[in-house]
């Protein structure tokens, strides 16, 4: 069982980027689960290993807090699957966030590599 | 969080099965594709997704909100467990259904007179005029339930004050009325013509009355009727307005119907017709200045509180008192009189003046009562808390945190006391009902959310109180000593068993209080219904005769009370019959200066008097000891006689024979100074309240009253049962006229009325007297034989080694016997502080009393005991062999 008081800075840094990646996936269209877990695996040429599984929570989240909604529909090999959407608040979230990723990621750089301002 | 998601976690939770399960297959299908074998293909989607059930979980969580989950969980839990044990269930919940009913139904009542406020406007702007110092000022003539003001002084207020933006007199009396061809009595409230304006009362139909109905003179004024009488005498027919109704004789116009929420200034009788003020001028009782009859009340200006108008009251008082000295008095106490406003906003009550006393100790009575139940309840816990010992000591051990295991124990008793209080305040409504019609008071008693908030604070804290100490205890062992003890050859620890033996000696202090205070009560009633009164007062009937809407001639008129007299005392099975002015043992009352008595030219004292007729001593069995009763030469124009009693002869004339001495009343207006002749002497008999000592009284003749009334207080004895007198009566009655207006009461009626205090008290204490005894019964019977049965495997051995069944009884016995004494002497203890309270409505009783406290402790000493010698018995009848292989 994992202890209360481990450190959060990381637990919350990853979450928030999941969220981001989550909302970046979408912003192409809807997409279901699947789709989105093999997207963010795709893109990050396989660097972002992410337990599939905890994109579940994740989504269900992000729904509690409008920014995608879902409906079922049928994937493209004939199955039934639940399809997740951006909502207008979640375009809107998705543009701070990775306003906010981007300023973060140059001051960082900035630290780590004054030579190269 | 997201509450509806709270109220569909199981939907959402089903969902995201289905969605992960859609992963799943589609992660198969591309592994397939890609040229895995399927079981391969499906482990290889498994192990990317991760434990679906951990996932699950996770969003479950986040879908809820932890403590309402587990209390939920909580109830459900206890729900089962009360399921499975109906019997405990029943008994708890009716204990405190009984126990939080009774509370509630009291509250309820102190409630409706005391706390609510009038159903006006900003009740909290009202405030009442009233006299702040009596000092030794007694007011000379009133009349009504609150004489606070003359008339006089009423004009002078209304004319001079500055604090009160409107301001009114008001004044409620019984009326009769005719409707159709029936006369009613029904309540009437006068009042000043402003009283709807500042009240802000709007009519529910036509108009109310204004300031132009109420003027000198009157004219032919209008009527208000109540939204009652409105619904029940004219069907809620909107034509009613303009009708006439016949009110003690004179034609009035139906002007308005009052809303159905307003009552009247009384929160304890409601009125059905309002007339205006000036309609009691033709009884010149707005002129006299020694009559005490209405209250004022008024709406206060903005600004102005209660201590500033008071202030101006008091700076405009002297001017008042001053322009409204009676005359033909003693005015020197009279104008030290200063006026002062009080707040009015929760109205007026005759209930509250006379048991604000008694309802608020029945409700300290009744929390004793909930507070055994508490305690008993508290160890019928216990005891199933030792049986599931095993089992919590178990969740202890599996890593359920205490507070887990106390929560989960105390939603249990919640749930006892929800349903408790849920049953209590089902049968606080009828108990409240039963209390009303009991009282016979018309009552307000539409549960508010004063009396719900009640209920649920009673079950909340009882629900504390019963389960809170039982859980604490339990969850202090450690789980290892807790799966210890239930195994053989151990005794339960002293320090648990300390908890439920105390717990049944404070169940057996209270209850000697409650059984103190019922006895108390019971014969401070037995003491007021068997007090000598001087009078028989047995088999006496009132009849109130009234002739005047019987329009009969004016010479007839005269002599109907004479015409009466001789009628009634023909009808066969009366023994005595005569008129009073006053009935003896009601509220009324007359008072007169006694100036010279007996030699002493000087001197002062007063006496009550009665003007009574021939043979009154005689009906009401109170023989003359000396002298002669009154007869046909005492007339008007004869010397005035009076018949007086001992304390008068005592107190007021010299020694000696009383027959033949002299005395002068004190002139009064309207009662000029007169001189008596003492004709006759009777022993001391009680005047107009049987808990009051003897006081002198004056029988005067009513024969030697100049004016003849044409109404009549008839007291009658007779032989026969009063039913059939009463019709016997009647029908004599009928065959004077047939015009004239007959009420009976019974004597002994009328006594019991007076005395619904003290049966209130009697009543409702000996019932939780009662209650209380049974309560602290079965606790001690119930820790008697948990104890017998934890000490089974020991009795064993003492019998083994050749202990007598005897020796074993007396120890149980002795056990129970040591808790029984401390129980009973903390409780004589509180039984004494208590005392006090109770003093102010004992009758002839000190809260003390020894005789009493004897009998409360000898008879709980014996209940209890008797309940102790069951489990005992058992104990001695153990054969030593089953007792020693037990467990």
């Amino acid at each position: 069982m994992p202890k209360r008081g481990a450190p959060p800075l990381e637990g919350d840094l990853i979450q928030g980027t999941l969220d981001m990646l989550i909302l970046q996936a979408l912003a192409l269209g809807p997409a279901h689960g699947h789709t989105i877990a093999h997207v963010i695996e795709h893109r990050s040429e396989d660097v972002l290993q992410v337990e599939h599984g905890s994109l579940y929570p994740a989504l269900h989240r992000l729904e509690d807090r409008r920014w995608i909604s879902s409906f079922w529909g049928t994937s493209e090999n004939n199955r039934k699957a639940r399809y997740y959407r951006l909502t207008p608040t979640g375009r809107k979230q998705l543009t701070e966030q990775t306003g906010r990723w981007d300023r973060l990621v140059s001051a960082i750089n900035r630290v780590l590599r004054p030579a190269t301002g | 969080m997201n509450w509806l998601r709270f109220f569909r976690r199981n939907f959402w939770d089903e969902e995201r099965a289905r969605e992960l399960q859609a992963y799943l297959e589609m992660e198969t299908d591309d592994n397939i594709a890609r040229g895995m074998g399927p079981d391969e293909a499906r482990y290889a989607a498994r192990r990317k997704l991760g434990n679906p059930l951990q996932i699950r979980e996770e969003i479950y969580r986040m879908n809820s909100i932890g403590f309402v989950e587990t209390l939920w969980k909580d109830l459900r839990y206890g729900a089962r467990l009360l399921q499975r044990n109906p019997g405990f269930a029943l008994v708890a919940i009716a204990s405190l259904a009984l126990g939080i009913g009774a509370n509630t139904a009291i509250f309820q009542l102190i409630d409706a007179v005391r706390l609510r406020a009038l159903p006006v406007e900003n009740p909290q702007e009202l405030a009442a005029v009233r006299i702040a110092n009596y000092g030794r000022y007694e007011q000379p003539v009133n009349q009504g339930s609150h004489p606070e003001m003359t008339y006089p002084l009423w004009e002078q207020i209304r004319d001079h004050q500055q604090a009160f933006s409107g301001i009114f007199a008001w004044y409620e009396q019984p009326i009769h009325v005719r409707i159709g061809a029936e006369i009613q009595h029904v309540n009437g409230l006068v009042v000043s013509g402003d009283f709807f304006k500042v009240l802000g009362v709007a009519p529910l139909l036509g108009r109310v009355l204004t300031s132009e109905d109420d003027r000198p003179g009157c004219g032919s004024p209008g009527v208000m009727i109540s939204h009652a009488l409105w619904q029940r005498q004219f069907g809620g027919d909107t034509s009613v307005l303009g009708r006439k109704l016949i009110i003690e004789g004179q034609p009035f116009d139906v002007i308005g119907v009052t809303p159905a929420g307003f009552f009247g200034m009384e929160m304890d009788r409601h009125f059905d017709v309002a007339v205006p003020l000036c309609l009691l001028g033709g009884a010149g009782w707005l002129e006299r200045r020694d009559f005490w009859w209405l209250a004022v009340a008024g709406r206060l200006k903005p600004g102005w509180p209660l201590d500033r108008a008071s202030a101006h009251l008091q700076s405009i008082s002297p001017g008042i008192f001053q322009a409204t000295a009676p005359t033909g008095r003693d005015v020197r106490e009279y104008l030290k009189l200063s006026l002062g406003a009080f707040p009015v906003g929760t109205g007026y009550s005759s209930l509250r003046k006379q048991y604000g006393e008694p309802l608020w100790l029945l409700l300290a009575i009744a929390g004793l009562v909930l507070l055994i139940a508490c305690a008993n309840l508290a160890n019928l816990i216990l005891a199933r808390a030792s049986a599931r010992e095993r089992e919590l000591a178990v969740r202890l051990a599996l890593g359920a945190s205490r507070g887990r295991v106390i929560r989960q124990l105390l939603a249990e008793s919640l749930l006892i006391a929800s349903a408790g209080a849920i049953a209590g305040v089902l049968l606080a409504r009828n108990l409240s009902r039963f209390l009303v019609s009991f009282l016979n008071v018309e009552v307000d008693l539409s549960m508010d959310w004063r009396v719900l908030g009640f209920a649920a604070a009673a079950a909340l804290l009882t629900s504390m109180l019963f389960g809170l100490a039982p859980a604490l205890r339990v969850t202090r062992s450690s789980p290892g000593a807790a799966m210890k003890a239930a195994g053989r050859g151990m005794t339960s620890t002293r320090e648990r068993f300390g908890l439920r033996r105390a717990l049944v000696v404070t169940q057996i202090a209270l209850s000697l209080v409650l059984l103190m205070s019922a006895l108390l009560f019971v014969r401070s009633l037995q003491n007021l219904l068997t007090v000598d009164t001087g009078y028989r007062h047995e088999g006496v009937l009132i009849a109130y005769l009234d002739a005047s809407n019987a329009n009969l001639p004016p010479a007839r008129a005269k002599s109907i009370n004479r015409e009466w007299l001789d009628r009634i005392r023909a009808t066969p099975g009366v023994y005595g019959a005569a008129t009073a002015s006053i009935v003896p043992l009601r509220s009324e009352s007359w008072t007169l200066g006694i100036k010279a008595a007996g030699t002493r030219k000087q001197g002062q004292g007063s006496s009550r008097f009665s003007w009574v007729s021939d043979e009154y001593f005689r009906t009401m069995g109170a023989p003359l000891v000396a002298g002669r009763d009154f007869n046909q030469r005492d007339t008007p124009t004869s010397p005035k006689v009076a018949i007086v009693n001992e304390a008068f002869a005592r107190e007021l004339l010299d020694r000696g024979n009383p027959i033949g001495q002299t005395f002068r009343t004190a002139a009064e207006p309207g009662y000029p100074e007169t001189l008596y002749e003492v004709v006759g002497l009777v022993r001391n008999t009680k005047y107009n309240d049987i808990r009051a000592d003897f006081e002198p009284i004056v029988f005067a003749a009513a024969s030697q009253l100049t004016d003849e009334a044409t109404y009549a207080q008839v007291l009658i004895r007779s032989t026969i049962p009063l039913t059939q007198l009463t019709s016997s009566v009647r029908n004599t009655i009928r065959d004077v006229s047939p015009g004239i207006d007959v009420s009976f009461t019974a004597l002994k009626t009328q006594i019991l009325e007076k005395l619904l205090p003290e049966r209130l008290m009697a009543t409702l204490s000996g019932f939780f007297g009662f209650l209380a005894a049974v309560l602290a019964t079965i606790g001690l019977y119930g820790v008697v034989s948990y104890m017998v049965t934890r000490r089974t495997n020991e009795i064993g051995i003492r019998l083994a080694l050749g202990a007598s069944r005897r020796d074993v009884v007396r120890m149980i016995l002795r056990e129970a016997g040591i808790l029984l004494g401390i129980g009973l002497l903390a409780g004589t203890a509180l039984a004494l502080a208590c005392g006090r309270a109770a003093s102010s409505v004992l009758f002839n009783l000190h809260p003390y009393d020894p005789a009493t406290l004897a009998i409360a402790i000898g008879s709980l000493a014996a209940i209890a005991l008797a309940a102790s010698l069951g489990p005992a018995l058992r104990a001695a009848n153990l054969d030593p062999m089953v007792a020693l292989r037990e467990e």
